[in-house]
């Protein structure tokens, strides 16, 4: 932990946990895109998930840590930061020389904190009930896979879908600076960071785009 | 040209200070900036004011000691200039211009818009140089071989004039920039190997502990750079770092 104690230590520690994040992010989107096109293929995939005994102990733990590590971390770093300039300038055009999204991942990282809470209290809270405090683990209910079934019953509600819409502008956001960052934080700064740079975009817009197009694709289509 | 200053004076360290308008006339649009507030000094001094105190030697964009964070930016709204090669034509007449000091937790003001930058000097002593016999047996630098692209990458680096724009810049008042550009110098340099882990470790720990913030890769202190010190030199030292670290 004492590479934590110096500021490229936690740099790279807050690289290291985006990364492993954004390679989680795409692994979740492959599954609920499957949604779209087949409920069979999505409750096959989401039953393996949720009881394959090396995504439950294995990787769920690495994932909760990741995710509390990431937001722990970066309100840590903010504090910090905002200790070492106690004087705050009278004029500061911080639009001439950075991105806004670079300027405030605190808050576009804030909303998606208030996103997985809703997300967890969601799916998996239930979900973890369902298998380890009711000891269920056969993924059927009424004779039949239930996943499909929980995710489209959640797209109902208009207000869950804005609040989902909302959440994922704000994670394009925050990708849009973070993807890039995290290479630039491991100390990878090279010829192929330009061409980073635009699979960057392609994957900080397009990963969000799809998440809320699967949401209004349930809530208007309501199979 | 007319133009209203807003300035920040404060006495002292331990003054509160505060922003004060001056208005100033007849401002040649082809004054440096500097030279504007030379004037606008003599107005004070002929009508028995303090005048403002900053920083500035050289005036060519060498030295570095030229600071102010004009209308929001470190050296003003130019690009690639020291606040001494910034002219008024950049300007309109009848523009308020707001003038502080750089603001960082480990750039205390001293006067006015002059700050303490011994940070960095204490950064510098931590590790930025190497250790060469200088008694009569020096080796000719140019007797070894450098490629050329690592030679120009390092002549890079060592135009950083240790100005702090970076550190004014930064949202987090991060010295990452100044640093990366003198662990870079050195490190991409034969004569740099010996010392490189001691000195990526020692020079780091240090800017730690004079209390500048952490990077997160906005890029501010990049564009804002007189001597566009690239943030490469930033990914050079985290690379630096965490193989000096490795290696224990």
């Amino acid at each position: 932990m004492g590479i934590l104690n110096s500021s490229i230590g936690r740099k790279f520690a807050m690289a290291l946990s985006a990364l492993f994040l954004m390679v989680f992010l795409l692994q979740h989107f492959a599954i609920n895109i499957l949604s779209v096109f087949s409920a069979d293929a999505f409750n096959t995939a989401s039953h393996f998930m949720g009881t394959f005994w090396a995504v439950q102990y294995l990787l769920q733990p690495i994932l909760i840590f990741g995710v509390i590590f990431h937001f722990v971390m970066g309100f840590v770093l903010e504090i910090k930061n905002s200790r070492a300039r106690k004087i705050s300038y009278a004029k500061n055009n911080g639009g001439a020389n950075s991105t806004w999204m670079s300027r405030n991942m605190i808050w576009s990282g804030a909303a998606i904190l208030a996103f997985i809470i809703l997300h967890f209290i969601d799916f998996w809270i239930p979900e973890i009930n369902t298998k380890y405090i009711l000891g269920d683990m056969s993924g059927m209910h009424n004779g039949e896979l239930r996943y499909f079934h929980e995710l489209v019953e959640k797209f109902h509600s208009p207000i869950r879908v804005t609040a989902y819409v909302v959440a994922f502008v704000f994670l394009a956001l925050h990708l849009l600076h973070g993807f890039s960052s995290a290479f630039q934080s491991v100390g990878a700064n090279n010829k192929y960071t330009e061409g980073l740079k635009k699979f960057a975009k392609v994957y900080a817009i397009g990963i969000p785009l799809g998440f809320i197009f699967i949401a209004l694709f349930h809530h208007f289509t309501g199979h | 040209m007319n133009l209203t200053l807003k300035i920040w004076r404060q006495k002292d360290a331990n003054d509160n200070g505060k922003m004060v308008d001056y208005p100033i006339s007849n401002v040649s649009p082809d004054m440096s900036f500097l030279e504007m507030l030379d004037v606008l000094n003599t107005q004070l001094i002929e009508s028995g004011d303090e005048p403002v105190a900053f920083d500035h030697d050289c005036r060519e964009g060498i030295c570095g000691m030229c600071s102010l964070y004009i209308n929001g930016e470190a050296h003003g709204p130019d690009r690639g200039v020291t606040t001494c090669q910034l002219h008024m034509r950049k300007f309109k007449d009848g523009d308020t211009i707001y003038i502080e000091p750089w603001r960082a937790t480990a750039f205390p003001v001293i006067k006015d818009l002059v700050v303490d930058r011994s940070a960095f000097d204490r950064i510098q002593h931590a590790g930025g140089f190497i250790s060469v016999n200088t008694s009569g047996n020096t080796i000719d630098a140019n007797a070894i071989p450098v490629n050329k692209h690592d030679a120009d990458d390092a002549f890079s680096a060592a135009t950083c004039i240790g100005c702090g724009a970076c550190v004014a810049s930064c949202k987090n008042s991060s010295a990452m920039l100044f640093v990366g550009a003198k662990v870079s110098q050195f490190a991409l340099l034969p004569q740099g190997q010996v010392e490189a882990a001691d000195r990526v470790m020692n020079m780091v720990k240090q800017m730690d502990e004079e209390g500048f913030g952490n990077c997160t890769n906005t890029g501010a202190c990049e564009v804002e750079c007189p001597k566009g010190i690239s943030l490469e030199n930033i990914a050079r030292m985290n690379r630096e770092y965490l193989s000096a670290s490795l290696k224990g």
